[in-house]
């Protein structure tokens, strides 16, 4: 690990300040310190944000939920309101890391962490995204694991959270605070930044931009369901996963909302799928029209082509649980 | 820095990058908690900072001053072993031992979480009542990896510990 200098924050207006230049945050570090351990990350800077005041979750006057950046992901799986109201949170947080992981792994931590391509980890292969203009490994190299949607020449690595899927799906807000003192509010579908030509920036916050809080509008109507699918039972990252809200009344679909893990360098979510199944009756025909729209751009680079037709399933699947529909 | 490991305060000096691991057996001497992959992926390196189970490989050691720190030397000893490490025993929970203080750490804290009614991904409805079902058991304990499989008996031993508290 390289050197670094390190300055423990004592507010959030001062975790600003230490991070003028080319300070990191360090919160729970479970990403972080993984990845400067392989000198992949190498900041000059750590300023350690673990012991700022932003680990509540509170009620919002609007009926929604406020989280502290610093909440837990054990706690944030585990809280009442979450599970009561926002099911598909706990879930995609309980299908993500262990529990070792999620009582460190922090909220604002968890929406930044970095891909998990092979190619980014190995520091002998090129990677545009760790050394930009190096090239990407991945492309005509191993990737099963990689982006099916969205990606570019430059780069077709997959952003890793589950609880990032399940936020995209719930029109998540996510809450800042500037080294001038100023705050903003980010809609999570403005977060995230596909590869293009610069797959080392991979979202709109600004060189010590704190994320302080994630705010969660009132619950949508409908069932929610997280459906991943991975390699191994638990304890692994998502091939393909779906958070899916969908209401259903008089037997037609009156909303839903899909977001998507595993297909993109972001969490996926496509207003026309949804627009295409508000409505319908549920069921297979439906389901297919939607599943079609989600794909009719999608391109596999080999060893991930299978996510293509597995993407279709998962999303048929979820959609037969939560809308019903089976023949 | 002062830190406070199985209730003992320790002032240690210590390069900025060392990892809580590293610090616990290496500077402080407990050597109970393992080394396995370094990477937050094995769960050797388990151990509790304020009752919560973390892999002690990913947190800096500068980052705890004033936390409580327990580690597999401060949840028993050779002559008065905690219920968890009897039970290990009992059903022979391991074979070549590496990887048992960290199950053993994580399995008592996994019990506390359980306890307080938090659900897992297995859990049936996240609400409803939760029984720490042998499923449950392995999916809460899937951060901890045994290369020898002992998982069996593993899961056996918690299940005893499990079976007694409620």
């Amino acid at each position: 690990m390289r050197e670094f200098q390190f300055a423990r924050a004592a507010d959030p207006a001062g975790a600003c300040s230490a991070a003028a230049g080319a300070g990191r945050f360090i919160a729970g570090g479970t990403n972080l310190l993984d990845l400067m351990k392989l000198e992949i990350e190498r900041p000059e800077k750590l300023v350690d944000i673990s012991r700022l005041p932003l680990d509540e979750v509170e009620e919002t006057p609007e009926g929604g939920l406020r989280i502290g950046a610093l909440v837990p992901n054990a706690d944030l799986a585990a809280h009442a309101a979450v599970r009561m109201r926002y099911p598909v949170l706990s879930r995609a947080l309980l299908a993500g890391a262990s529990g070792q992981l999620r009582n460190k792994a922090s909220t604002g931590g968890n929406l930044l962490q970095r891909t998990r391509c092979y190619y980014f980890y190995d520091t002998a292969m090129p990677c545009n995204k760790r050394d930009p203009g190096s090239g990407c490994g991945a492309i005509g190299g191993f990737n099963r694991i990689h982006a099916i949607l969205g990606a570019s020449d430059k780069c077709i690595a997959t952003h890793p959270s589950d609880m990032a899927v399940a936020m995209r799906a719930l029109d998540a807000q996510v809450e800042t605070l500037k080294g001038d003192g100023s705050t903003r509010s980010i809609a999570i579908s403005e977060l995230y930044r596909l590869p293009g030509d610069t797959p080392e920036i991979e979202n709109v916050l600004e060189q010590g931009e704190l994320i302080t809080h994630v705010v969660l509008p009132p619950p949508p109507p409908g069932r929610h369901a997280y459906r991943k699918v991975r390699d191994r039972a638990s304890y692994a990252f998502a091939l393909v996963s779906v958070a899916a809200i969908v209401a259903v009344e008089d037997g037609r679909i009156t909303s839903a909302r899909l977001a998507f893990g595993g297909l993109a360098h972001m969490p996926w979510r496509d207003p026309a799928v949804e627009d295409l199944l508000v409505g319908q009756a549920p069921g297979e025909e439906a389901f297919r029209r939607a599943a079609d729209k989600l794909l009719e751009n999608a391109r596999g680079y080999g060893g991930n082509d299978f996510k293509i037709p597995l993407a279709r399933r998962t999303l048929m699947a979820t959609l037969h649980d939560i809308a019903g529909g089976r023949a | 820095m002062r830190l406070t490991v199985n209730g003992q305060s320790h002032d240690v000096e210590f390069d900025v990058r060392t990892s809580l691991l590293d610090l616990l057996r290496e500077t402080i001497g407990l050597t109970g908690t393992k080394k396995g992959c370094d990477h937050g992926q094995c769960g050797a390196c388990t151990i509790l900072v304020n009752g919560r189970r973390i892999n002690s490989c990913l947190t800096l050691a500068a980052m705890h001053e004033g936390d409580e720190i327990t580690t597999i030397e401060g949840l028993g000893s050779p002559d008065g072993l905690s219920p968890m490490q009897e039970a290990f025993f009992e059903h022979d929970g391991y074979q070549c031992g590496f990887c048992t203080p960290g199950q053993i750490v994580s399995a008592t804290a996994m019990l506390e979480e359980a306890g307080k009614g938090w659900p897992s991904h297995v859990s049936a409805s996240l609400e409803g009542e939760m029984r720490l079902t042998p499923e449950e058991i392995s999916e809460r304990m899937s951060g901890n990896l045994c290369r020898c499989s002992a998982y069996p008996n593993i899961n056996d031993a918690i299940a005893e510990v499990a079976g007694g508290k409620s």
